[in-house]
């Protein structure tokens, strides 16, 4: 009977009752959305890059190898020798060894060279492979492979012509041969929707009449001419690789870093992205403090609102004290209130993140490349939830601790 | 054998008021009597009537009630006395206004395990009561906030006396009724606590009163006060 009382007073302060659970509700589906977005952000980015064993360029820093290499962010400082790269492949260790070429752009995107082997063992999130909407692998010198943000920036389809610019940002177009769009790729949430794909042969086909930057000679090699040449790269920009038993990862590492022909370093890219991640971490963990601190406002507002119905339910108090109820009843009855009001809020909140999650997966997926996966709650969460139960607890012993004193000093007399 | 009710050379002052005191150097009630103590507002009615339900605890002196010193009893057994011994009548507006009729009605029955039994060995006391009292038999799912002003107040009677308590305690229950409506009221009240042998203690300023109750008494002469309750 009491709790169908207690009921029963909510609902006689329903709007009030209910705006209360709402914003508790909004915080807490804040903090889990936050939650859940960071985790599905952090996973996401983690798996960039799957599958591949080590990253081989020339030495810099891992960071920056990873940067350029995977993210396409910067340059390379060096390029690694054709013959440094045969030497590394030709290794016993070596199941598989993909060359990457960089430098040039298309537009806004940035053009990367590479074998047909690169759709095979390029990697993301686990173990998904690269597939595509439209079209096929390059079967030609000039044919190309765009990523899915690459075609619906540039509204490009199947069979559109395609001008490498060289350089980035450079106004020296490579307009004396251009490409056809042969394959889009789906989206992956990867640098990979952003990057137009050549043959390591198109890579050199292109730089035929160039050095260094600069057109040699208003002579234009004929594309028939070029096809007749023996187009192999003196260099390439990086190289991705994996080996045959996980258990020589360190040591072909080791013997990459120390090869002496050519100053190389070879990374882990797990291990390089969790060292960007803790750069770019710090935005998540302010993230998480915003959304705690909206959840603490939420709670205060709801000891506020209590503590304002205090001098209304004089009356009631009374009552419950004339029937003998003691001033710790009274404090259990706005313990229980609160309590009451904290749990609808927070299942509220979680209703709304999932199925608000239900609804967005594919969205996020498809606009941001974040796939955040629809999990239980974790044990984190569910800490993190129990200490908003905690808080509330906490908050509301003011309101109860008023009511305790008030009933205390008025006794049965009906005030007000 | 010693009077139902008696105080004995009470003195009470409230903590925060050093102004008002109140000193009652003897009253006594008979068990199944019915007494009207008569006093204007700021007489220390309110004060009076804590005392004896052991809201607060004299200073010193004996309230006692049914052969138990009520202002030796720490806090939580003077709230549990009262649960169990007294059953209390407000003026107006003295329902919990989301309850049910009934859910009013069996309130003290949460706080007192021998009125819960006492209620319980009559099939169904709350009902029966609610229709002794004039309630029709519709209106006890309802909501109490439903009720006229009249209806309120027999739901009130109807809680201060179901589980019988051997006392009842009330503060002006008639002030906001039409004088038809108040003796109406009165007969109610009498016809239930005659047949159970139910002490009766009413506060009121109002005289006429008087005729229904066995004795009236002046509030002015069993109390002395200094000061003045606001």
């Amino acid at each position: 009977m009491i709790w169908r009382l207690t009921i029963g007073s909510l609902a006689a302060r329903a709007l009030t009752v209910f705006m209360t659970i709402i914003a508790i509700a909004l915080s807490v589906a804040l903090f889990l959305t936050v939650d859940k977005i960071r985790t599905g952000a952090k996973a996401s980015f983690t798996d960039t890059i799957s599958g591949t064993d080590l990253i081989v360029g020339a030495r810099s820093g891992s960071v920056q190898l990873l940067l350029y290499s995977v993210f396409r962010i910067g340059n390379a400082t060096n390029n690694v020798s054709w013959d440094s790269y045969s030497k590394i492949a030709s290794r016993p260790e070596i199941d598989w060894i993909v060359p990457i070429s960089l430098g040039d752009s298309h537009r806004q995107f940035r053009v990367m060279g590479t074998t047909t082997d690169f759709f095979e063992y390029y990697k993301y999130r686990q173990s998904k492979s690269l597939e595509f909407t439209n079209g096929a692998v390059m079967a030609d010198l000039y044919d190309t492979v765009i990523g899915a943000d690459v075609a619906s920036s540039l509204g490009y389809s199947i069979g559109d012509p395609i001008i490498v610019s060289h350089g980035i940002a450079s106004f020296s177009d490579h307009d004396d041969q251009p490409f056809r769009v042969h394959g889009i790729l789906a989206k992956t949430g990867t640098p990979v929707d952003r990057t137009v794909i050549l043959s390591l042969e198109a890579i050199e086909a292109i730089h035929v009449d160039w050095q260094s930057g600069g057109k040699t000679s208003n002579h234009t090699t004929p594309a028939e001419q070029i096809r007749q040449m023996e187009l192999r790269p003196k260099s390439i920009t990086a190289a991705l690789l994996g080996v045959k038993s996980k258990l020589q990862i360190f040591s072909l590492q080791r013997a990459i870093n120390q090869y002496n022909d050519e100053p190389l370093l070879a990374i882990l890219p797990g291990l390089a992205l969790q060292e960007l991640w803790s750069i770019i971490g710090i935005a998540e963990m302010a993230l998480v403090w915003v959304s705690w601190m909206v959840i603490l406002t939420a709670l205060i507002g709801m000891s506020a609102t209590i503590c304002s119905s205090l001098n209304e339910r004089r009356r009631e108090m009374a009552i419950f004290r004339s029937v003998g109820a003691r001033p710790r009843f009274i404090l259990f009855l706005f313990m229980t209130e609160s309590m009451f009001m904290a749990v609808s809020g927070i299942l509220i909140g979680v209703a709304i993140v999932y199925s608000g999650l239900f609804v967005a997966q594919p969205i996020l997926d498809n606009m941001f490349g974040i796939w955040v996966p629809i999990t239980m709650i974790s044990k984190a969460e569910l800490f993190a939830l129990f200490g908003v139960l905690g808080a509330a607890a906490l908050v509301s012993l003011l309101p109860a601790l008023m009511a305790y004193r008030l009933s205390l000093a008025d006794g049965m007399v009906v005030k007000t | 054998m010693p009077p139902f009710l008696y105080m004995q050379d009470v003195a009470f002052q409230w903590n925060d008021d050093t102004q008002f005191r109140l000193q009652i150097a003897d009253f006594a009630v008979e068990q199944g009597e019915t007494v009207l103590i008569l006093g204007d507002s700021g007489a220390g009615k309110s004060t009076l009537l804590s005392l004896i339900c052991g809201v607060v605890a004299p200073n010193s002196g004996v309230v006692s009630i049914a052969g138990v010193d009520v202002a030796k009893l720490n806090d939580a057994q003077r709230d549990s006395f009262r649960a169990e011994h007294i059953g209390v009548i407000f003026q107006q507006f003295n329902l919990l206004p989301f309850g049910t009729v009934l859910d009013n009605v069996r309130l003290p029955l949460k706080f007192s395990a021998k009125r819960k039994q006492r209620a319980q060995t009559s099939p169904d006391d709350a009902t029966q009561l609610c229709q002794a009292l004039g309630l029709p038999l519709d209106i006890l799912k309802q909501r109490a906030s439903k009720l006229s002003v009249g209806q309120q107040q027999r739901v009130a009677v109807a809680r201060a006396l179901i589980g019988q308590p051997p006392l009842v305690i009330a503060d002006e229950p008639t002030s906001a009724l039409d004088s038809s409506n108040q003796s109406a009221f009165l007969k109610l009240l009498f016809n239930q606590i005659k047949n159970c042998q139910t002490t009766l203690i009413m506060v009121s300023h109002d005289t006429q009163l008087a005729r229904y109750f066995d004795r009236t008494v002046k509030l002015d002469d069993v109390a002395h006060r200094a000061g003045v309750i606001s």
